[in-house]
């Protein structure tokens, strides 16, 4: 089974070279410390920065220059500012190649569901419905159950929707799965976990055929 | 040139009245129009509606409107930040409609560019498109989202003149320019403001046309949100 770093890192590997990527709060976050260093590879923030850096030495933060969740930030070589209905023309007009989420659902049919619990305060969607409405490119990091145990990977979403159709691939702690037609598709199994424990997690459609290959990481 | 300059804030916001609507640039608390909001809190304006992309903190940035209970409706794709703006919420005294990030900002260029609506593809399927007009093209679903209309528009920017030009620095720029031009009255402050002339026509992110008034802010506390930081090696 994988940590959320583990996750990460599986979800670098999918990261390839010439990518300008979007990366959610969470899980997302993490993948930019796994991605090969022999690759050219840009970070977007959608509130206006694309060629995003690593955090700023102490005592050089800068309150003018941030990510979308609000923390100081550097920029890279090559970097830009823009706007934000610019930001969105680059998600909205699919310029960026890859978006990594975090999701409270998913559903077999593509469907997530990652902003708001009814009952619960709702802070907002913020970008995330103009980023899965328009990515062509979605995988979605997360844990493969919620902390009640129950699945994640549901035949329909219960939450309110964040986009509809949109999810192609998800990796958790357990599992990397395609989304297809018919169902969640098993791609790569966690070390150590079998395909009995990964069925016994989803409650959607699970398609297993042939031999389920172990991740590398 | 056409002077856009005013003496200082008071006379920047000269007009605001009860219930109107307006604009506040900003994402989390950078770039936010900090010498008109003091100005608004200290005029006591009341039953406003407010465009903007988050709410601000307990202690700054919109959070000061709200803790005077100036706003009637926030209009915002995340507000996650403040206290008593969830209090305000959950006892119905203030109304909240949450709208996609990207629809928000696209809403106000709009405004700004003499579009009544745009088609989008954020939201299709989900509650933000209950009610809303929706369209194929190209066998994709699409959501009919109107401009926002808006009586002040408050922005900030690191440099201007008294043209009205405006240059943004950094991330601080985000909704700012998009909604310059996109209310009755855009109303711009700026950390300096330079004499016509200085800045390079090619530098400018936005041509002074799209702004009304502007002035060089008091002070700006520049106060960041989640200070993130890295060791020295």
């Amino acid at each position: 089974m994988l940590d959320k770093n583990g996750i990460a890192k599986r979800i670098a590997k999918e990261v390839q070279d010439g990518y300008y990527v979007n990366l959610g709060i969470g899980i997302p976050t993490l993948v930019a410390n796994y991605v090969r260093d022999d690759i050219e590879v840009e970070f977007q923030s959608e509130n206006g920065v694309l060629g995003m850096g690593p955090f700023p030495f102490e005592g050089e933060e800068d309150a003018d220059i941030i990510n979308a969740g609000k923390q100081t930030i550097t920029t890279l070589p090559g970097a830009s500012f823009f706007d934000s209905a610019m930001s969105f023309s680059m998600i909205r007009g699919q310029h960026v190649d890859l978006t990594i989420l975090g999701a409270m659902e998913v559903a077999e049919n593509g469907d997530i569901a990652n902003w708001k619990i009814p009952g619960r305060m709702v802070k907002g969607m913020g970008g995330a419905m103009d980023l899965v409405a328009s990515a062509e490119n979605i995988i979605v990091a997360m844990m493969h159950t919620n902390k009640a145990g129950e699945s994640k990977l549901l035949k329909r979403c219960s939450l309110p929707l964040t986009g509809v159709g949109c999810v192609k691939k998800i990796v958790t702690n357990l599992a990397v799965l395609e989304v297809t037609d018919n169902g969640f598709k098993l791609l790569e199994r966690a070390p150590g976990v079998s395909v009995e424990a990964i069925q016994k997690a989803t409650e959607g459609t699970l398609i297993v055929t042939g031999d389920i290959p172990e991740m590398a990481i | 040139m056409i002077n856009k300059q005013v003496a200082g804030v008071d006379e920047a916001i000269k007009g605001i009245a009860d219930n109107m609507t307006c604009m506040f640039g900003g994402f989390g608390l950078s770039g936010i129009p900090e010498n008109a909001i003091a100005a608004l809190v200290k005029s006591g304006v009341k039953g406003l509606t407010c465009i903007s992309n988050n709410a601000g903190v307990d202690d700054f940035g919109l959070g000061l409107l709200l803790h005077q209970r100036q706003i009637k409706k926030m209009v915002s794709s995340y507000v996650g930040e403040n206290d008593e703006f969830e209090r305000q919420m959950l006892s119905g005294v203030l109304d909240v409609e949450l709208i996609p990030q990207g629809t928000l900002a696209e809403r106000c260029r709009a405004a700004q560019a003499g579009f009544p609506a745009v088609y989008t593809p954020a939201g299709y399927g989900t509650e933000v498109a209950e009610g809303k007009e929706t369209r194929e093209f190209d066998g994709k679903m699409y959501v009919l989202e109107h401009a926002f209309k808006a009586d002040f528009a408050f922005v900030k920017a690191w440099k201007g003149d008294a043209a009205g030009n405006l240059i943004f620095k950094g991330t601080a720029r985000n909704f700012n320019p998009n909604m310059c031009g996109a209310a009755k009255i855009t109303v711009a402050e700026v950390e300096e403001l330079v004499p016509v002339g200085e800045l390079n026509p090619n530098h400018i992110h936005i041509p002074g046309i799209f702004v009304q008034r502007i002035f060089q802010g008091e002070k700006y506390e520049k106060r960041i949100e989640q200070r993130t930081v890295r060791k020295r090696e």
